[in-house]
């Protein structure tokens, strides 16, 4: 919402300086997010008067004026102005000046061989109007090297004030100058409302049939209308609200909007075929507005139709084809109340803004109908002449009004600010607000107020925040407790397991494109409207993100990239929290003392995935590899970790083939998914240990080497063994793994921990055999 | 005799000629050996006087012997150092070293200085239901203030499921965490949060604390103080100026938007001071209606709700400029921007790193 200084004082009685009153508004909220001055942009342009017009020796359409703009030199400036001539006064711009019209800084020039020392402007090239036919000419009484900005009535400063939702009242100028005056800066003017007799019955019949759409629809005709410009005045008003002038009828209805959020419509009634209703849009009916967009319409849009077609998407925007234009002599006014709700959703389904909606669907005065419609009709007559029928009314506004019981001690005790009671009172009464004793009526124009709270707000916010004291929070005594839960400790542990062991963590999107969704099993979340095809799904793996990521790196010259990221995936029942990462390029660069660069392997992403689950507090020991992970991995390679077939708590290794060239993942990466949510409660403890003291006797340790079958998992034969003899094995270790000349060859070391007494050596003997048999069962031998 | 004996020990070069020479001497059939063992042919009176002779040379001799076999050894490894040098300059095995994202750092952060007052960290979903994300806070449909945010929303998986939104703020948990806890409450929830919006300074997902507090008397005074305490400790600067303005959020009444002061220091703008302003925060009384949402009576209970962007508080405080380089995963701009593992924040230490 912008305008003018000049134009705010129309309503308001006020000396206070333009900061001022911008930061009251900011402070009030009604956040001020500019206040410029566009004199400042034409501060250089002086009044000047053209001493002599001489013809230009080169060129038939030039002129070499002599010019005095009060600096006590005469100026020599080229021009080719058809009305410039000598004693006439203009508007000079020195060499510096900078020209908006044509995006331009002076310089002294030669033009076609004579020096030029400035330029007398036309108001397009001060983008103070569309005229261009010559330059500006002055009245004679204009003073001599004034500033023109000052002359002209330029210097004036314009608000941009940021209208929240639901102040359907600062829409208007003259709800913000009442605003400013509770505020204190200055007192509202009486509004003239204009007394309108009309000479004849309005020709246009009014009806209302949709009237949950448009509850109201006032209106009258006026005959014998001129349509030229708008005075002066109003064209300034207007500018400074951001609005070209269009025609004198057009800037008065956009004028009674800006100036009391009252939109209204103008139909030209040579265009109209029978009288006017309001209805519902038929379906797949189509209008064609003023922006010159056709508009395919719903039976949720409520449009103003005559009895040929819809001329209006009522509260939204007029149709082109009964605009009103200069040729317009008699024209038929409508001043309406639409639904809100329902022009909220119209717009919202056309995608269509404009000043009118912004309005109606914020909810205009509904107590302010006939009001517009006399303002309106003023300044009609004033401006254009012409004579007005009766006005016609149809329907009646949603004007009950709502009264709050309010507790002035609401204020202390919601906003925290201690305001005398007659001090609120005479706030909310300048407001607009009706007082009987602790019963408050809400003024028309704020449907925004519906309880005590609005009520505070209204009070707090006139008084001014700053007011209100900072007030401590009551302490729980003691230590502040611990309020992390399991959930959230596991996760700031893995994290920063995962950072200290080289990984680095990345945030990508939780959307992905279908194709890479598709690849890790498919989303079962579409987005309705997608930024763009790379983001059309919820992922379904962290995968996709972070292959992505390592791709880039290493486009981007990355040798060697371990990312993960901590985040949800989001499955058809629930979002899981999960750990996903990826290692890709070198897992050790050549080195002097190591050789080669080495690249990542299955067993680099099982070490991460046993790391971290280790860290999320899952018992590692008794996890169980089962292998191949699943249609996204490559099946030799890769494994799930789980505390059986149902618990699986992570799956890692090297990706598919087929998944990689699909990704373009780097080739020879591997990853791992830890399912975080998967992972059981650890059974709670306490935080006393168990009891031990370490063996005073020392272990023993001994190695086995077997032979065993081809495909006999390392993690049977260890668990095995570990299982011949629970009391006396401390640990097994496997530690050699080759191919020899009679199969499959794996070597461990079995740490044995004698009790009370030293093993002897008949002891050792029983549990080698014992392991020997263990192993035997799972068609091992030893090797001779 | 002795000064020979102990020349011939002193003139050894190598501890095999030194063994050599203590064979000859003290061995079995050794020079001192043999003259030890001619004591037991002596006669008594013989005996007592060359006895301690015979015993005193055997003595010298083993520690002249000792002594030299020292300096032998020593030498030795002095020959030996001398040939054992290593070039330290050379570069020593290369260890990893990870980071962590500037937005968990920052999540981490404010869990550190809301646990201080109270507050535990409440979660919710991300795809949402209108219902929380929008009605429960008083945005019932065509509220002018669901246009505000440009929502996502998801394809109905069935015929007749109401389409659900990526939430477009962390605001719903606000009504889940008070379903689940109920009242009072003190809860800040992080996460994730969307709009359909994408330029320099906006991108479709960023991150999101909203913090409540629901009691019996809590007022708009409370809010002002929790704020200023909170943006103190979190910037790490006395100086922190709070501006609080009158604004609109359906869910809360009254509304208010915060700036936070702002300073020039080495050509970056940076919180602290009152050269200028930016807004940081939305804020406000939770609205009555929200709270009759969630169940609880609004004549009893009341409190404060706000919302701030995580990733903007990080940008504020660390400097980055782009936000878009969040989500990227540059491993370059995350060793220059991350964490390292143990920069844990805690209130001895800062929440600062």
């Amino acid at each position: 919402m912008k305008f003018s200084l000049e134009w705010l004082k129309q309503h308001l009685e006020t000396t206070a300086s333009a900061r001022q009153i911008a930061d009251k508004l900011t402070a009030i909220g009604l956040e001020v997010e500019e206040l410029s001055n566009p004199a400042e942009a034409l501060a250089p342009f002086r009044v000047a008067k053209v001493l002599t017009a001489e013809k230009h020796p080169q060129a038939d359409k030039l002129q070499v004026l002599t010019v005095d703009a009060g600096t006590g030199e005469v100026i020599q400036v080229v021009c080719g102005a058809p009305n410039a001539r000598a004693g006439m006064l203009g508007v000079f711009g020195p060499p510096g000046a900078y020209i908006p019209g044509t995006d331009f800084t002076l310089k002294v020039a030669a033009i076609r061989g004579v020096e030029s020392r400035g330029m007398m402007c036309s108001s397009r090239e001060l983008e103070l109007g569309d005229d261009h036919s010559g330059i500006i000419e002055l009245s004679a009484d204009a003073p001599v090297g004034a500033p023109f900005t000052q002359y002209a009535g330029l210097d004036d400063p314009v608000f941009d004030v940021n209208v929240t939702p639901n102040r359907q009242d600062a829409m208007g100028v003259r709800g913000i100058a009442r605003d400013l005056a509770a505020a204190g800066i200055g007192t509202l003017k009486p509004l003239a409302v204009p007394q309108i007799e009309g000479s004849y019955l309005c020709p246009v019949p009014v009806r209302i049939e949709d009237s949950d759409g448009c509850p109201a629809f006032f209106g009258r005709a006026i005959k014998g209308v001129t349509n030229g410009a708008s005075p002066d005045w109003m064209q300034r008003r207007l500018k400074s609200a951001g609005q070209r002038p269009i025609s004198a009828l057009v800037d008065i209805t956009n004028y009674v909007m800006l100036d009391h959020g009252r939109p209204a419509h103008a139909y030209d009634i040579a265009k109209l075929t029978g009288g006017l209703s309001a209805r519902a849009a038929r379906k797949g009916e189509q209008v064609l507005a003023l922006n010159e967009k056709e508009y395919t319409l719903q039976p949720f849009m409520t449009v103003i139709a005559d009895d040929a077609q819809v001329h209006d998407i009522g509260g939204i925007m007029g149709g082109e084809d009964s605009g009103v234009g200069h040729a317009t002599t008699d024209v038929m006014l409508e001043v309406a109340y639409f639904t809100p709700g329902r022009i909220a959703r119209t717009g919202q389904a056309l995608g269509l803004t404009s000043d009118a909606r912004s309005r109606f669907e914020r909810g205009v005065d509904p107590a302010f109908l006939d009001e517009g419609l006399a303002i309106l009709t003023g300044l009609i007559l004033d401006i254009c002449g012409g004579e007005p029928s009766t006005a016609i009314r149809a329907g009646q506004p949603p004007t009950e009004q709502r009264t709050i019981h309010f507790d002035f001690g609401r204020t202390r005790a919601l906003g925290g600010i201690d305001v005398p009671e007659q001090r609120q009172r005479d706030i909310l009464h300048s407001l607009g607000f009706g007082l009987d004793r602790n019963q408050v009526t809400v003024p028309s124009w704020r449907r925004d107020v519906e309880g005590p709270a609005d009520l505070v707000e209204e009070v707090a916010r006139i008084v001014g925040y700053d007011e209100v004291p900072s007030t401590p929070l009551e302490r729980a005594p003691g230590v502040a407790r611990p309020t992390a839960t399991r959930a959230q400790l596991m996760e700031r542990r893995v994290r920063r397991t995962a950072a200290a062991r080289g990984l680095d963590e990345s945030v990508t999107w939780s959307f992905i494109s279908e194709a890479d969704a598709d690849a890790f099993g498919g989303s079962e979340w579409r987005l309705a409207n997608p930024i763009s095809e790379e983001m059309k799904v919820m992922r379904p793996s962290l995968l996709p993100g972070l292959i992505a990521a390592a791709r880039r790196n290493l486009d981007r010259g990355a040798a060697s990239v371990r990312l993960f990221e901590l985040g949800r995936r989001y499955l058809g029942d629930a979002e899981h929290l999960t750990l996903g990462l990826v290692l890709a390029g070198e897992r050790q660069s050549r080195d002097w003392q190591s050789g080669k660069a080495q690249g990542f392997d299955a067993f680099d992403a099982k070490a991460e995935a046993l790391a971290l689950l280790d860290a999320a507090g899952a018992p590692v020991a008794n996890l169980q590899v089962f292998p191949d992970a699943g249609p996204t991995w490559h099946p030799g390679r890769s494994a799930k970790l789980g505390l059986g077939p149902k618990t699986i708590v992570a799956a890692f290794g090297e990706l598919h083939p087929s998944l990689i060239k699909r990704l373009d993942a780097p080739s020879g990466a591997v990853a791992a998914e830890l399912y975080l949510d998967a992972i059981p409660a650890p059974r709670s403890s306490g935080l006393a240990r168990s009891l031990y003291t370490p063996p005073t006797l020392q272990a023993v340790t001994r190695d086995f080497a077997l032979i065993v079958p081809a495909d006999l998992p390392a993690e049977s034969l260890v668990r095995a063994i570990g299982a011949a003899d629970k009391q006396a094995i401390a640990a097994v270790r496997l530690f050699d793994r080759f191919d020899a000349a009679d199969g499959l060859s794996l070597a461990v070391e079995v740490t044995l921990q004698p009790a009370e007494k030293s093993f002897t050596d008949e002891q050792i003997s029983e549990i080698s055999a014992r392991i020997v048999a263990a192993a035997k069962k799972l068609g091992a031998r030893l090797r001779s | 005799m002795s000064d020979a004996l102990l020349d011939r020990i002193a003139s050894t070069q190598s501890l095999a000629d030194l063994d050599a020479v203590r064979v000859a001497l003290l061995g079995k059939s050794g020079e001192i050996t043999a003259r030890l063992k001619s004591l037991g042919a002596m006669d008594p009176d013989t005996r007592a006087a060359e006895a301690p002779r015979i015993h005193a040379l055997r003595e010298q001799v083993t520690d002249a012997i000792a002594s030299r076999k020292g300096a032998l050894e020593a030498a030795q490894l002095e020959r030996k150092l001398a040939t054992e040098k290593l070039d330290l300059s050379l570069p020593a095995p290369e260890s990893v070293r990870g980071t962590v994202h500037p937005v968990s750092q920052v999540m981490d952060e404010l869990a550190e200085i809301f646990a201080n007052l109270g507050f535990s960290v409440a979660e919710g979903p991300e795809i949402e239901t209108q219902w929380y994300n929008f009605a429960a806070l008083n945005m019932p449909e065509n509220h002018p203030a669901r246009a505000m945010q440009d929502t996502f929303y998801l394809d109905p998986r069935t015929a007749d499921e109401e389409p659900r939104v990526l939430r477009t703020h962390t605001s719903p948990v606000q009504i889940r965490a008070m379903e689940a806890h109920g009242a009072p409450i003190r809860v800040i929830a992080p996460g994730r949060v969307y709009r359909s919006d994408s330029d320099a300074t906006h991108t479709p997902m960023f991150h999101q604390v909203e913090g409540l507090v629901i009691d019996r008397a809590i007022t708009l005074g409370h809010l002002k103080w929790t704020l200023e305490t909170f943006l103190k400790a979190f910037f790490e600067r006395d100086d922190v100026v709070l501006r609080m303005r009158p604004s609109y959020f359906p869910f809360t009444e009254p509304s208010a938007e915060v700036d936070v002061g702002w300073s020039m220091e080495k050509g970056r703008r940076v919180v602290g001071g009152q050269e200028g302003w930016m807004e940081v925060l939305g804020s406000g009384m939770v609205h009555p209606r929200v709270i009759a949402n969630c169940g609880f009576d609004p004549d009893e209970w009341q409190g404060f709700a706000f919302g701030c962007g995580i990733d903007r508080l990080a940008m504020l405080k660390y400097g980055m400029d782009d936000l878009r380089a969040f989500f990227d995963g540059d491993i370059r701009w995350l060793k220059h921007y991350g964490f390292r593992a143990l920069d844990v924040p805690t209130l001895s230490g800062g929440v600062g790193a």
